[in-house]
């Protein structure tokens, strides 16, 4: 027999994973935020789009690949699929989307995100069908016991994969050249520029980091759901969105904590309140941060232009 | 310069410059010339468009706030009049009135708590603050009906007499135009006033406007104010027209649609606001075949029009 | 009821800001006295346009205080400020581009009106003599400026100096007791610049206290009563402008990063 303890431990691992899904997602807004103060609209879409491309590289290759190891091989090769697919999209979306608004007034781009964003919703939509789809389990799944909680190994991978993901990006900014331009652009845009760093290719690649990121996500949403459907990116957006404000928008870990404390929240919510209202959940968290604490837990990382 | 002015005005001329006049009549006009109760019908669907169309622009295009879940009040308005006439036998009128103010209180209060965020998180918070009330009005069963919604919600009808608006669309017709030139007069009015100098001083600075004296808090309040009580004139409208409501009718699609009427005609031009619900409400009808492709085309849509055509159909050329 | 002589019209006690790390302003303390012209300068970064903020409530200090006469102005919000009598310009020009000449500067007296939503509604007969009075104010304002010819021109029209006359015209219309202008003088022919510092003598002759920031010395010297310096967030220097230029942490700072003359 369960106890309460018990149940709640559960529901935090569930709740963790679905958090790193949606730490991940987070990721992508606040990096783009961060530079450009961008709400990226269409980001929660590309996390979709990734799902269905992993689904795509799933039905196409799964017939090529026989045995234990191909298993892994066929894995990685759908992530890098998918992952370099949704990294193209929002490179295109950039520069033909957005680019060219980047000093238009605040109301233009936020426009053009949405309408990406229905773009993207209804493209898919009617390529692949308004009905959900099933998603293919790439691995068996077997279950394992962690003490008084039990874990699938595809919770597991989808934790390890995110938190590798999560270390090479943090990485990334912290040494790498361009890492590094992210930061001073996020700091002073007209500084940054004066020094000398190429802001188109600085905020292209905070694009396809981010999107990259959001890919990965999508296909273990798929692997770990086993269904997916074009409406998803609307709602896992809007709540990866919430995860980063807050965590604090424009702030890397403050990303990553929102989307678990997201992941957990929502679980926990789910598990003891209602799954009905566990949509509105997100949004109700979303409008109290705003209220009382917008520079989010971590505080905000934005410059404010006077 | 000495010539004298022949005193002949060409007829372009004169339809230039007296075109609301000639509009209007034509408006006017219409039902009585067309006797095809289904075009008339879709005319009384783009002119709740255009209500709903005239009070966003306000809310964007003057306060600069991008209101995303402009739906929910619109859903108000409508189920505000569906309650008092179901439960309290409110007359169409009297509703108006009430579901007016109602959805300006709702608005405003909507927006209160979150006013002195930056508009892209006020974007955001619209958005979920839309998400909630339809939400809400889905699970609320007891008070609004659920999924299935409210039905036998009363006509209008006249005063005085015993005539009800029924389902023929002609009087509705009628009344939509009314309520278009009500609204449209007094938001003109609203322009030319130091509410509206400072409406436009906002959506350009905010921070310049609020360096002038201008409270932006105060000055956003009155936007959805009004955006409300004019989304709640539509709803009322749309709820006694349609005799049922349901959720359904006020997703996150309705927004959007009414943000593509404003942003395609014009941001900070109530005509422009007008124009572009008229075109998007009678394009689907000429493009018939095209249904599914409707909100991918409007996704598209909006993505030209921002890099293309920002200032819209008639750009923000303030009337005189 | 304040008396003028006894409180400094804008005082700027120990006043700290930092930006993430960054001290753009440290322990910066001066007064203005009523009447005076005093003027901001310093390398660019100094912190003056900070300092600007502080004053009008865009930003908020961290430590010190700033008292506008007797009242303490440090967390009150820019619109409160101006209603106060405070009005400012800016470093790069923010005009309402879309509106007219007389409508920016009929903007700039918000503060000096009250017609609200249902007087715009109604618009009985107070309102529109407040509007009568508030359009006659913003046109004398613009004769005052020689802009009435372009009274009803898009401000976006205009031509640059015009437009930097127009900015000042819009923050006098509030009526304020004191005045900040943000390098006035930018991009001004001499002159141009040579009007400009009529014009100021003539807005303190009206008994505005003026508070510049200005880069061009041949319009600090000529005009300010007192200069003071900043450098790094820090006031390195005060007094007349003949002090300051004989100064040598004043030459120090300058030298080898001049700023746009």
């Amino acid at each position: 027999m369960l106890s309460a303890l018990d149940i709640f431990l559960q529901q935090l691992v569930n709740g963790l994973t679905i958090g790193m899904i949606y730490a991940l997602i987070a990721l992508g807004y606040t990096l783009v935020y961060g530079i450009v103060q961008l709400i990226n609209f269409a980001h929660g879409e590309i996390f979709m789009v990734g799902a269905y491309l992993g689904l795509l590289a799933c039905l196409t290759l799964k017939g090529l690949f026989l045995g234990k190891g191909g298993a892994v091989l066929l894995m990685i090769l759908v992530f890098c699929f998918a992952m370099s697919g949704t990294a193209l999209l929002a490179l295109l979306i950039e520069r033909f989307a957005y680019r060219p608004l980047r000093d238009a007034p605040r109301l233009a781009p936020l426009i053009t995100a949405i309408g990406v964003s229905f773009l993207l919703q209804n493209a898919v939509m009617l390529f692949f069908g308004p009905s959900d789809k099933s998603f293919p389990g790439l691995i068996p799944v077997t279950r394992v016991q962690l003490g008084v909680v039990s874990v699938t190994n595809l919770q597991i991978l989808i934790a390890v994969v995110s938190v590798v993901l999560m270390t090479l990006l943090h990485f990334y900014v912290k040494n790498t050249k361009t890492g590094k331009a992210m930061r001073a652009l996020a700091d002073d845009r007209q500084a940054a520029s004066l020094v000398g760093i190429h802001v188109n290719r600085v905020v292209a690649m905070a694009f396809l980091l981010g999107s990259a990121l959001a890919g990965a996500g999508g296909v273990m949403f798929g692997m770990y759901y086993n269904t997916i459907n074009f409406h998803d990116g609307y709602l896992a957006g809007l709540k990866a969105f919430t995860a980063a404000v807050l965590g604090g928008i424009g702030n890397i870990p403050g990303a990553m904590v929102g989307g678990i404390l997201m992941g957990v929240l929502e679980s926990l919510g789910a598990g003891y309140i209602s799954s009905e209202w566990k949509n509105v959940f997100a949004f109700f968290i979303l409008i109290v941060i705003l209220l009382f604490r917008p520079s989010g837990i971590l505080g905000e990382r934005v410059v404010k232009k006077v | 310069m000495s010539r004298r002015k022949k005193r002949k005005v060409p007829l372009t001329r004169l339809f230039l410059e007296y075109r609301f006049f000639f509009l209007i009549l034509v408006a006017f006009l219409f039902p009585l010339v067309d006797r095809n109760p289904y075009h008339v019908d879709v005319l009384v669907t783009a002119g709740v468009f255009m209500l709903l169309a005239a009070g966003l622009h306000v809310i964007v295009g003057y306060a600069g706030v991008l209101n995303l879940g402009y739906a929910a009040l619109f859903a108000i308005g409508a189920y505000t009049f569906a309650l008092l006439n179901l439960h309290w036998k409110i007359s169409f009128w009297m509703g108006l009135g009430a579901s007016a103010f109602t959805t300006a209180l709702f608005g405003m209060l909507l927006v209160f708590p979150v006013l002195r965020l930056t508009g892209d998180y006020l974007a955001i918070v619209t958005l979920g603050a839309g998400e909630i009330v339809r939400i809400a009005l889905n699970n609320m069963d007891s008070l609004t009906g659920g999924p299935n919604g409210l039905l036998g919600i009363e006509h209008p009808s006249l005063p005085f007499t015993h005539y009800s608006f029924g389902v023929d669309s002609a009087p509705y017709y009628y009344l939509i135009l009314l309520l278009v030139l009500l609204v449209v007069f007094t938001l003109c009015r609203l322009e030319s006033s130091r509410l509206g100098r400072a409406w436009v001083a906002l959506r350009e600075d905010e921070l310049a406007a609020s360096s002038m004296g201008i409270n932006p808090a105060w000055v956003k309040l009155s936007a959805f104010g009004i955006g409300g009580f004019v989304a709640g004139l539509a709803g009322c409208f749309f709820a006694a027209k349609q005799g049922t409501i349901s959720p359904d009718s006020f997703d996150f699609v309705v927004s959007v649609t009414v943000l593509a009427m404003v942003v395609l005609g014009g941001l900070g031009n109530i005509y422009g606001a007008l124009l572009g619900a008229f075109i998007l409400s009678l394009l689907p009808e000429f493009l018939r075949g095209f249904e599914i492709y409707r909100m991918l085309l409007f996704g598209l849509a909006l993505i030209l029009m921002m890099l293309f055509r920002p200032q819209g159909i008639l750009g923000e050329a303030r009337r005189n | 009821m304040k008396s003028l002589a006894e409180f400094p019209v804008l005082k700027v006690e120990n006043v700290t800001k930092n930006f993430g790390g960054v001290s753009a302003l440290s322990r910066v303390s001066f007064s203005v006295h009523h009447g005076q012209i005093l003027s901001l300068i310093g390398p660019n970064g100094a912190g003056k346009t900070t300092l600007f903020n502080c004053v009008t409530g865009l930003a908020h200090s961290d430590e010190g205080d700033l008292y506008f006469g007797d009242l303490l102005i440090n967390r009150l919000l820019p619109h409160e400020i101006t209603a106060k009598g405070i009005a400012r310009t800016f470093q790069t020009i923010r005009l309402f581009k879309q509106m007219t000449v007389l409508e920016n500067v009929m903007v700039g007296a918000h503060s000096r009106s009250r017609a609200g939503l249902w007087g715009a509604l109604l618009k009985s007969r107070w309102v529109r003599l407040e509007e009568r009075k508030l359009t006659l104010h913003a046109q004398r304002l613009l004769d005052f400026f020689g802009l009435a010819g372009k009274a009803h021109e898009c401000a976006a029209n205009l031509s640059y100096g015009h437009q930097r006359k127009l900015e000042i015209a819009r923050a006098l219309a509030s009526a304020p007791k004191l005045l900040l202008l943000d390098e006035p003088a930018a991009g001004m022919n001499p002159k141009e610049k040579e009007e400009l510092l009529v014009l100021l003598r003539t807005i303190r002759d009206r008994g505005i206290t003026l508070l510049l920031i200005e880069h061009d010395m041949r319009v600090v010297m000529p005009i300010s009563d007192r200069v003071v310096v900043l450098d790094g967030g820090k006031k390195i220097a005060e007094g007349t402008p003949k002090e300051i230029q004989n100064n040598p942490r004043v030459i120090e700072a300058y030298l080898g990063r001049r700023g746009p003359e």
